[in-house]
């Protein structure tokens, strides 16, 4: 009985301390109207739930064979009304929870545009082995492994992978999206104030994942620009050689920034993906004959 | 009286009612093996089916390469429809000689599915080879690979058909039209038509759908 | 000359698997010394290794989940162990490489070779016993199925020792599992012992379909089928839909991987979201094949250990059949984060919710048949109520991720893993292990220890609280799955309780394990002799333990549901039949050698070692070939001989 007690005190203990930084301490619209279903959904269902754990506990302990002041009833094995209810309770419930999915998957579709009083940050990111481009293509800059963005301004994301699949993810901002070879997905954010939250990948991509971690700096808009400034002016250049040396394997990238970026780098690495090494296969040499142009 | 209540309610039911809703006992020998073979062939259908699923999403996918357009010459895939379609005929035909008991008759349809078989599969391995030749083999793009694995798998299967056959005709021809050989002449049938059913759906999404 | 085979296959340089690979090599070995020294080998071919009775190979079924798990368990205090160690800026004791295949590794053969094995092995020994008739409709078939699946088993063994394992995760996505970003022998072992195994299991669908559905004893109409076998039914119908999409599933990825194809590459074509569409379609309804005996195994606990008849018999079977057919319309709730837009991610969030309601219903059936019963507490009834708990958290934290928006912020989180792990622990191996302590009794003649049956649930409920628990707090707290190093410390607590869980489990298997050495030890004090050591309401109770191997001399008229507790209360007995000749399957190596020249194959298609590969393959093929070639396939017991047996059997009818 001690023992329970201990064990019981350990982990309320270490349960109540660990509140911060994650899913339930959002940093952003999205990320709290995400909280706020998950709050939901789940007392919905405990209102079920409770009342049958109990019940299942309760009916275990007293009907119990050596309880004399039990009723016993072992003749009976099927009565209309219970049915009803049987059926009816979990089908209420799962009614109402489809209303709330159906509303909430669209409010919260990754690829809707947030609305917002100025115009949206587009941000490009390439998930690489292993660690994370960042692309400012109107600003023409860089970072790798660090996302600063402007509080108070909406973010349009284009994700992409170099490699392999990658989940895009800042649990403090919201959703994540899976980044695909060859194929761009798409995600909007938005951080309602200034701070610094934690960013990784949430699908295994290889021996660097558990390093493929990134910080994600809100900051006032002012500073951004003030931001952006000093990256132009220091750094180097993501050309094609700059590119080609990130993209080779490494882990644990520190944070660094390019002064500037090739243009359109977003989609020539999609095309590049698509294109893939230069081997040919069983029969795979095919080129169309010179006077057919298309089907 | 509920049907609970009829459950429970004994002897005043008998068997013979019962028998209509599976209360007949177990099934003869014969029942159960087409039975369990028709679930085998059900499950194939599934496997063909995503075959055909991948098909449907890379027939885009020519990366630049061959489209199926290009590569289809439906006038030989027209013939080695015809020698499948007709091998299930003489299929047909060998098998209701088995079940009369007519050795000489069901020989001859054997021999008759068995080249019209082979016919389709010669056919069909010399329109790979052409299309390998070309530089349109299956690693030159996703619609290849989805082609070459669908057709092929329809392929791999005619071949082991074949193989079955023979081995089954050497059974026949060693142990006679019995029972037990006549049942597996049954499944061997069930497999031959099941085929002829997946062509057709070939045939008709790759081939026709791809012009 | 042998492929890619060479002596770095074997990891000289690395201690921790070569040391295990040396242990269980001696534990091997000592096995096979101990059983040729005692001259076991004929009673072993015998009456084991060929034996094509349905019985002999559910135990057989069991055994190797049983072992296998040992060694899935062991990958799981790797895990946990490291992820209590390599926090901030310690690095633990597996690097990457190693981490990233003791993860796929347990999460496949848990899958695989433990979870699958158990309930495939239970449905085999208990359904024809259930259907009151003598065996499978294939039994040469149901023999090569446990071999081929062996063989899965024995190949991902190899892997620890020769080579190494894929570092994909379990479910093996492409492009990580393609050959530009996984060029070693690691994913094809995983492919081609699932490819190998899961023709296995496909046979066993097939097999168990038609014997529930063309082979029932006399009077047995659907609806007076004991609920396990409606349970089983609905298991392997969706064996027979949805193995067959792995299977080509794993062919396309096998084609990408050693011809240069384009199924799934980045380039040329190929496009990695179908393998996800693919392998999730298999994927649902797999688990479902996993939960449904599991279930059927807690409704005949449930009725028998509360001495009542199952509550609403029908709904179960309609609930039942519901969950079969909606399995398969639910899949893309596995990858909702992949980008498909709301309308089709709304959809396939509501079907998920949906399939809640015949799983919630099952849940009413079974409390409100424990509901003015008389609940005799054995070790089954105990696991019964703690996966009714259970399952109803794991249940409930899976319709949380059935919500799109939800599910975008706990996607591949501790969570999630914290989630599968309740509702296959609380639900799959918790079934399994009732069922295990139910039927012992009728296997052996004689019942487990129930003390220490007890102290293995308490070891596992307690252990499996946790070790999970933690791990939803983890989850919500930030904590992805897969990570071999934790970057916040602030997370150690809650993984030192993860530990600790996993420690109070292993507990559980080494009481499970003295359970096992006690109860063989003592049996003469908890002998079976009547056959029905719980009161049981299904027909296998009417059989002696263990029963004879045709099961039942006559095929017993049914005419209710809970045909012998009917049996029972009416006194229906006659005094003693007309015994008839009885045709039993002759046994048969046919299963035993095909799976050898199996793992032959497997081993050279992985190695790449092609003219041995072939040689496997023909062999194989000529075994079956030969096995094929017989007619006379039974041999016949005659009348008298069954009458002595009968009359030798101590089962004594009720009166």
């Amino acid at each position: 009985m001690r023992h329970a007690t201990l064990a019981l005190a350990l982990v309320s203990a270490t349960a109540l301390g660990g509140c911060s930084e994650g899913v339930l301490d959002p940093q952003g619209p999205i990320a709290s109207a995400e909280r706020l279903l998950l709050i939901n959904s789940t007392a919905i269902m405990l209102v079920v739930v409770i009342p049958v754990i109990v019940a299942t506990l309760a009916f275990a302990w007293w009907y119990r064979s050596s309880n004399t002041r039990a009723t016993r009833d072992t003749d009976e094995s099927y009565e209309g009304r219970v049915e009803l209810v049987i059926w009816s309770i979990p089908a209420l419930t799962v009614i109402l929870l489809g209303g709330v999915i159906w509303i909430g998957s669209h409010q919260l579709d990754p690829r809707a545009p947030i609305p917002g009083n100025v115009d949206p940050l587009r941000v490009d990111v390439v998930a690489l082995d292993w660690k994370w481009l960042f692309i400012y293509p109107d600003q023409g800059v860089a970072a790798v492994n660090q996302l600063v963005i402007p509080a108070g301004t909406p973010v349009e994301f284009r994700l992409t992978s170099a490699t392999v699949m990658n989940s895009f993810f800042v649990p403090q901002l919201g959703s994540q999206i899976y980044t695909m070879g060859g194929m761009t997905t798409h995600l909007n954010l938005f951080a309602d104030k200034p701070g610094e939250y934690h960013g990784f990948s949430a699908n295994f991509s290889g021996d660097g994942f558990s390093e493929m971690r990134f910080v994600v700096k809100s900051v006032p808009a002012g500073d951004f620009e003030t931001w952006l400034d000093q990256v132009r002016g220091t750094g180097t250049a993501l050309d094609d050689a700059g590119y080609a040396k990130l993209a080779k394997p490494s882990q644990a990238v520190p944070p660094a920034t390019y002064r500037s970026v090739e243009p359109k780098l977003f989609e020539r690495i999609i095309d590049r993906t698509v294109a893939g090494p230069r081997k040919v296969g069983i029969g795979g040499a095919y080129s169309p004959p010179p006077h057919q142009a298309g089907g | 009286m509920t049907i609970a209540a009829i459950d429970r309610a004994p002897t005043e039911v008998p068997t013979e009612l019962a028998r209509g809703r599976g209360g007949g006992g177990p099934a003869s020998k014969r029942v159960v093996v087409a039975y369990g073979f028709w679930i085998f062939i059900l499950s194939d259908m599934v496997m063909f089916s995503a075959l055909f699923a991948a098909y449907a999403v890379l027939r885009g996918n020519t990366a630049g390469g061959p489209t199926g357009a290009e590569l289809f010459d439906l006038h030989r895939v027209f013939i080695e429809t015809i020698c499948l379609l007709l091998s299930s005929y003489t299929c047909g035909l060998g098998a209701l000689s088995a079940e009369r008991r007519q050795p000489a008759r069901f020989f001859t349809f054997a021999v008759l599915t068995f080249v019209l078989g082979a016919a389709f599969l010669f056919i069909e391995v010399s329109e790979f080879a052409h299309m390998v030749e070309k530089g349109a083999g299956p690693s030159r793009s996703g619609f290849l690979s989805a082609f070459f694995t669908l057709v092929g798998t329809h392929g791999i299967h005619v071949a082991s058909g074949l193989i079955a056959l023979i081995y089954l005709m050497a059974q026949v021809i060693a142990k006679g039209l019995q029972a037990a050989t006549l049942r597996r002449l049954l499944c061997w049938s069930l497999f031959w038509h099941a085929l002829d059913i997946v062509w057709v759906g070939v045939f008709t999404l790759v081939y026709l759908m791809g012009d | 000359m042998l492929g890619r085979l060479s002596w770095a296959a074997i990891p000289f340089n690395e201690p921790l698997p070569l040391l295990s690979g040396a242990v269980v090599g001696i534990v091997i070995l000592a096995v096979l010394v101990a059983v040729t020294a005692k001259g076991w080998w004929p009673y072993l071919w015998r009456e084991w290794l060929t034996s094509v009775d349905h019985k002999r190979i559910g135990v057989m079924y069991v055994t190797l989940g049983l072992v296998m798990l040992l060694r899935g368990f062991s990958d799981a205090i790797m895990m946990r162990t490291q992820q209590a160690i390599a926090v901030g800026s310690a690095q633990g004791y597996l690097p990457p490489p190693h981490y990233d295949q003791v993860f796929s590794a347990h999460g496949t053969i848990m899958i695989f070779f433990v979870a699958m094995p158990l309930v495939i092995g239970l449905m085999n020994f208990a359904v024809p016993l259930q259907l009151g008739v003598r065996d499978v409709a294939f039994p040469v078939l149901n023999s090569v199925s446990l071999w081929l699946t062996a063989t899965g088993a024995l190949l991902i063994n190899l892997s620890l020792v020769i080579g190494n394992f894929a570092r994909t995760g379990w479910m093996g996505y492409p492009p990580l599992s393609e050959l530009a970003f996984s060029p070693d022998v690691g994913v094809d072992y995983y492919l081609w012992s699932l490819q190998i195994s899961g023709i296995g299991t496909l046979l066993t669908g097939i097999n168990f379909v038609a014997t529930i559905l063309k082979l029932r004893a006399p009077g047995m109409t659907y609806f007076r089928m004991p609920v396990f076998c409606w349970t089983a039914l609905a298991a392997n119908l969706l064996i027979v839909a949805a193995f067959p999409i792995l299977t080509a599933t794993f062919l396309m990825l096998l084609l990408d991987r050693h011809l240069g194809m384009h199924f799934f590459t980045n380039d040329a074509g190929g496009n990695q979201m179908m393998y996800v569409n693919l392998f999730w379609a298999w994927g649902h309804p797999e688990v479902y094949i996993l939960i449904l005996p599991a279930f059927g195994i807690f409704s005949e606990v449930v009725a028998t250990f509360s001495g009542k008849g199952l509550f609403s018999y029908r709904s179960m079977v309609w609930a039942t059949l519901g969950i079969c057919v909606l399995s398969f319309m639910v899949w893309l709730h596995h990858f909702f984060t992949m980008g498909a837009g709301a309308d089709v991610n709304a959809f396939f969030g509501i079907m998920s919710s949906i399939i809640a309601v015949p799983t919630g219903v099952k849940v009413f059936n079974w409390l409100f048949t424990m509901f003015r019963g008389r609940i005799v507490f054995r070790t089954p009834m105990l696991f019964a109520v703690g996966f009714i708990v259970t399952f109803v958290i794991g249940g409930l934290t899976g319709v949380l991720l059935a919500v799109p928006p939800v599910d975008f912020v706990v996607h591949n989180s501790a969570f999630l893993v914290a989630h599968f792990h309740n509702v296959i622990i609380g639900g799959v191996v918790f079934g399994a292990l009732a069922g295990i302590n139910y039927w012992f009794p009728k296997a052996f003649g004689f019942t487990l220890d129930d003390r220490l049956g007890k102290a293995s649930f308490w070891c596992w409920l307690i252990g499996f609280y946790l070790a999970f628990m933690p791990l939803y707090q983890l989850g919500l707290m930030g904590m992805t799955r897969r990570l071999q190093h934790i970057p916040d410390p602030s997370w150690r607590p809650l993984l030192l309780v993860a530990e600790a869980g996993a420690i109070v489990i292993f507990c559980g298997i080494l009481c499970q394990l003295a359970q096992l050495y006690v109860s063989i030890r003592t049996r003469e004090r908890r002998l079976d002799l009547s056959g029905d050591p719980w009161n049981g309401r299904t027909l296998e109770w009417s059989t002696s333990s263990p029963p004879p191997a045709y099961n039942f001399a006559v095929l017993p008229r049914v005419e209710t549901i809970d045909a012998f507790w009917y049996m029972k209360r009416t006194g229906r007995h006659p005094a003693e039949p007309a015994y008839e000749a009885i045709e039993v399957p002759r046994n048969s190596a046919a299963g035993f050698i095909t799976a050898f020249f199996a793992v032959v194959m497997g081993f050279s298609l992985i190695w790449q070692i092609w003219w041995l590969a072939v040689l496997g393959f023909l062999a194989a093929a000529t075994v079956v070939l030969i096995a094929g070639w017989r007619i006379e396939r039974e041999h016949e017991i005659s009348a008298a001989e069954v009458a002595q047996m009968e009359r030798a059997s101590e089962v004594r009818h009720p009166a």
